[in-house]
């Protein structure tokens, strides 16, 4: 840059002394800079665009916090039979042997519960360690008296000790991970210390299972088509606003579809009647995890088709030209340089869009879900609940200790989803790097 | 007729099914007056964007194994005629043409021609280097494999790069992705994946408008190699690259041919007032 004559420089500056305590440089009278005004400005809504993202990570944060808080914490037990009452030749009931276990329920099980467990597995062949499971169940009943969130068991362990004490003698405290290997491996039952999750556990991974398959490759061609095939008329205009439109449809419509469509038309089919299943006492009625799947299916196969769509239209058509230059077909350009080219953003929209899925309730309420379900599924002619709609049930019952149940199911729920994204992450990276070095 | 009597003597290189059968209607006599004479003729060619007529009635024909350059300032039609040479206009929505591109005597706009047959033996090479997101070595074989080459691919891959001058620098990195070469090396790559068909015809859109001198004159010395084997048609913007590499030039304005002649005779005495004011960079 040309040295500038002091003088011309003098002549060039305005006289006004400036705020900014950087070196000046020369300005022009018919230009007003307003440095300070414009920073000022910027700096506003910089503080703003802040302000809003650690807004959202607090709101996020408080979430995930209640939902960790309430899956976790001390609580109070009460046995309805002191276990010191059953020792055995002096011998304290942990330390008893099989012989001696089977000994005390033959004695105090009521002669019909006894033989319906005989009947499950003879007692004489179980081992100690079932039997004293089977005691403390049966027999020495434990019962929650109170339960503690995570926070409170952490700071204020003192005064629910003291007050566990004094509100329940006899007393039993103890800390509860409400989400733990019993709770993931069993099914529902309708105490809160021995239900599981493992029903609407298998429930919602057959029905997403169904979406997936449906949604997926019915999404993808008719994106295809929509793209790269179509002519642009009036018709293909028509179904493209309708594919838009039907992306913005609430889900319980189309649990009405399902009901209508799914449920009672293709009852056949979907109770897997026309397949010989689900003929036992069983029945399911056309409300089955197959219904639900194809349900979900119609729901986000909009969001699958215009996600698809982007996909193919983010490929540059220099890509498209090249292919078709070589003597390509319009089928060899899509499969072999459109598809690839375009996998991984598809992969990204359709894991959202299962993600989606994954949470619905309510176009499952409509076609009919159980609220209450003992028996885990089968197979995707079976009855079902999800995760959703065991949380929305659990949630719903009076009692605190289910408010706990459904901490920990949530916490179910938020993990599978998250698993579920990082392999589609993981995927849709190995796919990035294969195309950059093959 | 040598490149018809090759391989299959009845048919010409777009063979349609009614001289599968041995007749000589459309490869005999047509294609002799073509070998004789041009290697792609265009008749009263015109195209439309829509209402606009973006080429019109264009009548030209490209001489046998020479480079013809197309000039012309922007927006005089030069690329839309190219681009209708192996029917990619196709691809542009609204786009409608009229009239005939003959090769090997045949329309290639008869509605009985399949555009991927005319694409096939007419290779293109765009404005940006375009290869695919495919190894090097199959940026080459694809092309080929998807239109039924029962060669050997190896030996195809190896002398497609030799004639654009790459095979040395890249030989031995086959597998790596086309993405990793240089922008120049790419352009080259993207001649040798047409030249893998063995085409007749090459066309070239501003090949080296988006790269450097030493790049653009690498290609511009490759074109003297390859129009002892292909008929190479160029559009350029670029006036000095026009005289230096090409034999006929054709100078186009505003959707009309101006002017076409030998690039000499057309640079040192153009014909036509236009031309002249055009080549002496009075417009453009």
């Amino acid at each position: 840059m040309k040295k500038v004559a002091p003088t011309a420089v003098s002549a060039v500056l305005p006289s006004v002394p400036h705020r900014a305590a950087r070196p000046y440089l020369p300005q022009r009278p018919d230009f007003k800079l307003d440095l300070a005004g414009r920073h000022a400005r910027g700096n506003f809504w910089r503080l703003a665009f802040m302000l809003a993202t650690i807004g959202t990570i607090v709101f996020l944060a408080t979430l995930v916090l209640t939902i960790v808080d309430d899956a976790f914490g001390y609580v109070v037990m009460v046995n309805e039979v002191d276990p010191a009452s059953l020792a055995r030749d002096g011998v304290r009931l942990e330390d008893q042997s099989a012989e001696q276990l089977r000994l005390t329920l033959e004695e105090q099980l009521s002669p019909r519960r006894a033989r319906a467990l005989e009947r499950e597995s003879p007692l004489a062949e179980r081992p100690a360690a079932d039997l004293h499971e089977l005691v403390l169940v049966e027999l020495v009943k434990p019962n929650i008296a109170a339960t503690y969130g995570l926070i409170e068991s952490i700071f204020e362990r003192g005064r629910i000790v003291a007050e566990s004490q004094t509100a329940f003698p006899g007393s039993v405290l103890s800390f509860r991970s409400w989400i733990n290997w019993r709770f993931m491996s069993t099914s529902q039952t309708a105490r809160p210390l021995t239900t599981g999750v493992l029903t609407a556990f298998t429930g919602t991974l057959l029905t997403i299972l169904i979406t997936i398959v449906v949604a997926f490759p019915l999404g993808i061609a008719a994106a295809v088509w929509l793209e790269e095939y179509a002519v642009d008329n009036r018709l293909n205009r028509f179904i493209q606003l309708n594919i838009y439109n039907l992306a913005g449809v609430p889900s319980i419509i189309y649990g009405m579809l399902g009901l209508a469509v799914f449920v009672r038309g293709l009852e056949p089919i979907t109770s897997g009647a026309l397949f010989g299943a689900g003929s036992g006492g069983d029945v399911a009625n056309g409300r089955t995890i197959l219904s639900a799947g194809l349900t979900l299916a119609l729901l986000i196969l909009p969001v699958i088709i215009i996600n698809g769509q982007e996909a193919l239209r983010a490929i540059p058509g220099s890509l498209r030209h090249s292919s078709l230059a070589v003597g390509a077909t319009k089928w060899q350009t899509v499969w072999s340089h459109l598809l690839p080219a375009s996998l991984d953003r598809i992969l990204t929209g359709t894991v959202l869009a299962v993600s989606r899925a994954i949470g619905e309730t309510a176009p499952l309420v409509v076609i009919g879900a159980s609220t209450f379900l003992t028996q885990d599924p089968t197979g995707i002619f079976s009855k079902f609940t999800t995760l959703p709609m065991q949380i929305y049930q659990w949630t719903s019952r009076p009692q605190p200790e289910f408010r706990h149940i459904a901490a920990a199911a949530i916490l179910v729920l938020l993990g599978l989803m998250l698993s579920l994204n990082a392999f589609a992450i993981i995927t849709r990276n190995k796919l990035r790097k294969n195309r950059r070095s093959a | 007729m040598k490149f018809l009597t090759k391989k299959r003597p009845a048919a010409g290189p777009l063979e349609f099914a009614t001289t599968m059968d041995g007749a000589t209607t459309r490869g005999g006599a047509d294609a002799g007056s073509v070998e004789a004479g041009a290697a792609l003729e265009a008749r009263q060619l015109n195209i439309f964007y829509g209402d606009f007529c973006a080429v019109h009635d264009l009548s030209i024909a490209f001489e046998r194994r020479k480079v013809t350059a197309l000039i012309g300032p922007s927006g005089c039609g030069k690329s839309t005629a190219l681009r209708a040479f192996n029917r990619m206009n196709e691809l542009i929505r609204g786009v409608r043409t009229e009239g005939e591109v003959l090769f090997h005597g045949v329309n290639t706009y008869d509605p009985a021609v399949d555009p991927v047959q005319v694409r096939r033996w007419i290779g293109m090479v765009f404005q940006k280097p375009n290869p695919f997101s495919k190894s090097i070595y199959e940026n080459i074989a694809w092309g080929a494999r998807i239109n039924g080459y029962s060669g050997d691919f190896d030996e195809l891959v190896e002398s497609s790069l030799k004639q654009v001058a790459l095979w040395d620098e890249v030989k031995d990195k086959l597998k790596d992705s086309a993405y990793a070469l240089s922008g120049g090396q790419q352009q080259r790559l993207c001649i040798a994946r047409a030249v893998a068909l063995k085409p007749e015809i090459l066309l070239m859109d501003e090949p080296t408008s988006a790269l450097d001198p030493l790049s653009t004159a690498k290609i511009e010395a490759l074109l003297d190699e390859l129009k002892k084997r292909y008929t190479i048609i160029i559009v350029t913007h670029n006036m000095q690259q026009a005289g230096r590499v090409s034999d006929r030039t054709a100078f186009m304005l505003l959707g009309d041919l101006v002017e076409y002649a030998d690039t000499k005779e057309l640079f040192l005495n153009p014909r036509d007032e236009r031309t002249e004011n055009y080549i002496s960079g009075r417009f453009g």
